[in-house]
């Protein structure tokens, strides 16, 4: 007991080793936190580590200024552009597809529909979420696509239109979900006060609702983005593997993801240049979501306290 | 009759929240067996002084203690000091009843099991001991296997003390335990401290002065953070000797 | 026509196009669905669930792409589960407020940014090259245990968030020690929302692909994996192939193996959503 007076014979023997277990257990639980910590350091030194190597044999100014890459030919150059261009386009016209839709839904379960309604769709909308990628990239591929096709006779069988129009679907509850939740947490006042004028819904949303939220708002367009340059699968399935720096969106592209996914798959010796190609592509997808989603978290945070 | 000897025993007690003074040296005694009241206005560190004395407040982030508190003459603030050991001595009932979502007789033997006693002979009997000292036997001796969720809020709150009683502590702070019952339940709470001092040194923080009136041998009455005035509760009723003593009992602030 | 009549109108017309948005994602869905279902039903049979992998489209089967499936979700759910508990309850009980946390807190944000295919790349170079485990299940379900964790971590901070401050205090007071109170009674609290989160982290990582792709996961694998250290393939990369090949009847092929990859998924998804309607229904406090 608290001063050693013992009421039940063994309960201070069995209270020290509870200490110690208490101790350990501490242990083992503080090892699991550490090891996200080693999981971003693992990224890091991996994708360093095999990059160094890439860049003592292939320069950064090439890397970021020869406007080819065909590392898997004959007559090998190695600059990033065209991936990189694969990759913001895909993203632009995914965006393109997924910003008015989702910010539209946003406003509309908002103002304009019923608490009921909102409790419905947003569960089904979040289905969309829960597709796996590579299934959007079969439906990109033989479904949008050919139906495109109908419309725009140069379109190519693998094309940056369908896997973007595609990717932006798959993006819509995120940017609607989180935009939904930036324009209710606006404070009630402000809405009132907008309606006491006696403006409209549509008023109210445009003219108070959204540029009260924009910050929550620009935070889920920027992590739609982040999700958007990252996203593998469907690029891989429809946009093709053909580097090119263009921006055209009916000829088939390349990504970086799409390069690392097609390196992967075919049979590229380790220590090889070929090999850490992909490691240099990687670090360089990892820059920009990097950047983008600690962009994110700084304007959320300074939204935050704008509110609090 | 035995004088009764010094149970608990504040000297020259400080406590801050941050930067916030909680406690202006705070000097009281407390005996055995007795029931001593809080009273005072809210944010008067009643609370604040009743967590100190089984140290609940250690979880609080940026709160510190200066000063001793003794119990049966040792500082429980002291290095030496098990803080699971020191509350096992010494229980607490809380404002709302906050039995755990398990089945009332879990409830009960929590504090038992977690100190490694798994016999259920004992378990059973500790359970049945606790229950029928808390007034709440025959209401759920059919039912102990059910949801503690399941009472009422009176019955939980008594389940809640005989959940205390359980791991056999000799005080028992009760902060406000009765402000979230009806009076019927209210009743029943203060018939149950009238008994349960045989037994036990009861600390009670309460907001009702009729309560204070009714339940406790001792009252210390609290204002900013400074005890005012400490007396027998019948003297301090009839004639209090500080005028802000007498202007909260006669209803002019608070 | 006057200036308040215009601004009725054109609230009307958004109201249109609100209601046309929020459908045009739910009508493409549901199109999309019953263009898979009628291609991949066609195919969908017995035999197609329990044959091995062919060059012939029309003998090909997905029984080593579901096994192998089955044995990512198993290991995945042993690997992440415990671990991202662990540290989930580590920050949200242990760890005091500082910077150290904050750093903590914003490293998980970031991770759970990271594109899966990054994972992979981790997952190949330290658990296929540097652990030596080859493109085995083990560094599959390691490398998707990674991907899935910041998830895992914060759902479980949010459940145990929920759980009252009373519940800790109750405990507490009758001597329980830090862990005591956590795994008698915040955890036991918490656990249908952690579940729910770690279901639907999970589905998450039956879908993923890419990563696995990096680690080397196999499209033809001849049997099915009896060990942790086999090689394997799974449902998504029997997807993923069959898609990219020129032949019709592949296409079908991938239409019935995806059927039964949305069920899955679908069926994950599902218990989820019962799980946290069951969990709200429970007695509030």
């Amino acid at each position: 007991m608290w001063l050693g007076k013992t009421t039940m014979p063994g309960l201070l023997k069995i209270n020290s080793t509870l200490r110690v277990t208490e101790k350990i257990i501490e242990g083992l639980l503080w090892l699991s936190a550490l090891i996200t910590i080693l999981v971003t350091i693992g990224i890091i030194w991996v994708l360093l580590s095999e990059s160094i190597g890439f860049f003592k044999e292939v320069s950064i100014v090439e890397f970021l200024t020869e406007k080819e890459w065909t590392p898997l030919f004959a007559n090998k150059k190695f600059g990033i552009m065209p991936l990189v261009a694969g990759t913001l386009l895909t993203t632009l016209i995914a965006i393109a597809v997924a910003l008015p839709i989702g910010l539209t839904i946003a406003i509309y379960l908002n103002e304009y529909a019923h608490a009921r309604m909102k409790q419905i769709v947003k569960p089904m909308l979040e289905v969309l979420a829960t597709i796996p990628t590579v299934v959007y990239g079969f439906f990109a591929l033989t479904v949008v696509t050919p139906f495109l096709q109908q419309f725009i006779p140069g379109l190519a069988g693998f094309n940056a239109l369908s896997a973007g129009i595609v990717m932006g679907i798959m993006i819509i509850p995120m940017i609607s979900s989180l935009s939904e939740d930036a324009i209710s947490s606006v404070p009630r006042s402000l809405r009132e006060a907008a309606y006491g004028m006696g403006s409209t819904r549509l008023q109210t949303s445009f003219g108070v609702m959204v540029p009260a939220a924009s910050s929550g708002i620009i935070v889920s367009v920027i992590l739609a983005i982040s999700r958007a340059v990252g996203e593998t699968m469907i690029v891989a399935v429809a946009a093709g593997q053909q580097p090119r720096l263009t921006m055209n969106p009916l000829v088939p592209i390349e990504t970086i993801t799409t390069y690392i996914v097609q390196v992967s798959m075919g049979d590229v010796p380790q220590g090889s240049l070929e090999y850490k190609t992909i490691f240099a592509a990687g670090i360089t997808l990892f820059v920009f979501t990097f950047a983008l989603n600690n962009l994110s978290f700084w304007i959320k945070k300074k939204y935050q306290e704008k509110y609090d | 009759m035995s004088k009764k000897h010094n149970k608990l025993e504040a000297k020259n007690l400080n406590a801050y929240y941050g930067d916030f003074h909680a406690l202006k040296n705070i000097n009281i005694a407390m005996d055995e067996k007795n029931v001593t009241a809080f009273i005072g206005p809210s944010g008067c560190g009643k609370s604040t002084f009743l967590r100190t004395l089984n140290r609940m407040n250690d979880y609080i982030e940026g709160f510190r203690v200066e000063g001793d508190i003794l119990l049966d003459g040792r500082d429980i603030y002291a290095k030496d000091v098990r803080v699971d050991e020191l509350r096992k001595e010494v229980g607490m009932v809380f404002q709302k009843p906050n039995p755990f979502p398990k089945s009332i007789f879990e409830n009960v033997v929590y504090g038992l099991k977690i100190q490694g006693i798994k016999k259920k002979s004992i378990l059973e009997e500790a359970a049945e001991q606790s229950l029928r000292q808390a007034a709440l036997w025959e209401e759920v001796k059919d039912k102990l296997d059910k949801s503690a969720l399941a009472l009422s809020g009176g019955q939980q709150q008594r389940l809640c003390i005989a959940r205390a009683l359980a791991i056999s502590p000799s005080v028992l702070l009760m902060d406000e335990p009765a402000s979230a019952l009806d009076p019927i339940s209210t009743a029943k709470i203060e018939e149950l401290i009238y008994e349960l001092k045989n037994d036990y040194t009861i600390v009670i923080v309460t907001h009702n002065m009729q309560q204070a009136g009714r339940v406790s041998d001792y009252t210390a009455f609290f204002y900013m953070g400074e005890l005012v005035e400490y007396n027998k509760t019948k003297s301090m009723f009839t004639s209090p000797k500080n005028e802000r003593t007498q202007n909260y009992i006669t209803g002019r602030f608070g | 026509m006057t200036n308040s009549e215009l601004n009725r109108l054109k609230d009307k017309a958004f109201q249109v196009f609100g209601i046309f948005c929020t459908f045009i994602g739910l009508v493409v869905l549901a199109i999309f669905l019953i263009d898979i279902v009628v291609e991949g039903a066609k195919r969908l049979d017995w035999d197609f669930l329990t044959s091995l992998p062919s060059r012939r489209a029309s003998k090909a089967g997905i029984m080593t792409a579901w096994v192998g499936t089955l044995w990512i979700l198993v290991l995945t759910t042993l690997i992440a589960l415990p671990l991202g508990v662990a540290a989930g309850v580590y920050l949200e009980e242990y760890g005091k407020k500082g910077r150290w946390a904050n750093f903590l807190e914003i490293n998980i944000a970031n991770l759970a940014g990271v594109p899966s295919i990054i994972y992979g790349l981790l997952g190949l170079e330290i658990f296929v090259r540097q652990m030596r485990l080859g493109s085995s299940l083990l560094a599959g379900a390691l490398t998707l245990s990674l991907l899935i964790l910041p998830i895992i971590i914060v759902t479980t901070r949010e459940a145990i968030k929920a759980v009252p401050r009373s519940i800790r205090d109750g405990s507490y007071a009758l001597g329980a020690s830090k862990w005591q109170t956590v795994w008698n009674q915040v955890l036991p609290a918490s656990f249908g929302s952690i579940l729910t989160g770690i279901i639907l982290a999970l589905s998450r990582a039956v879908g993923e692909t890419a990563p696995l792709i990096v680690i080397g996961a196999l499209a033809y694998v001849p049997f099915t994996p009896s060990s942790p250290l086999d090689e394997f393939t799974v449902l998504p990369i029997q997807i993923f192939n069959w898609t990219s090949r020129p032949q019709e009847a592949f296409l079908t092929n991938a239409a019935a193996a995806i059927i039964v990859l949305l069920l899955l998924t679908f069926l994950l998804n599902g218990i989820a959503v019962y799980l946290r309607n069951r969990q709200q229904r429970k007695v509030k406090w």
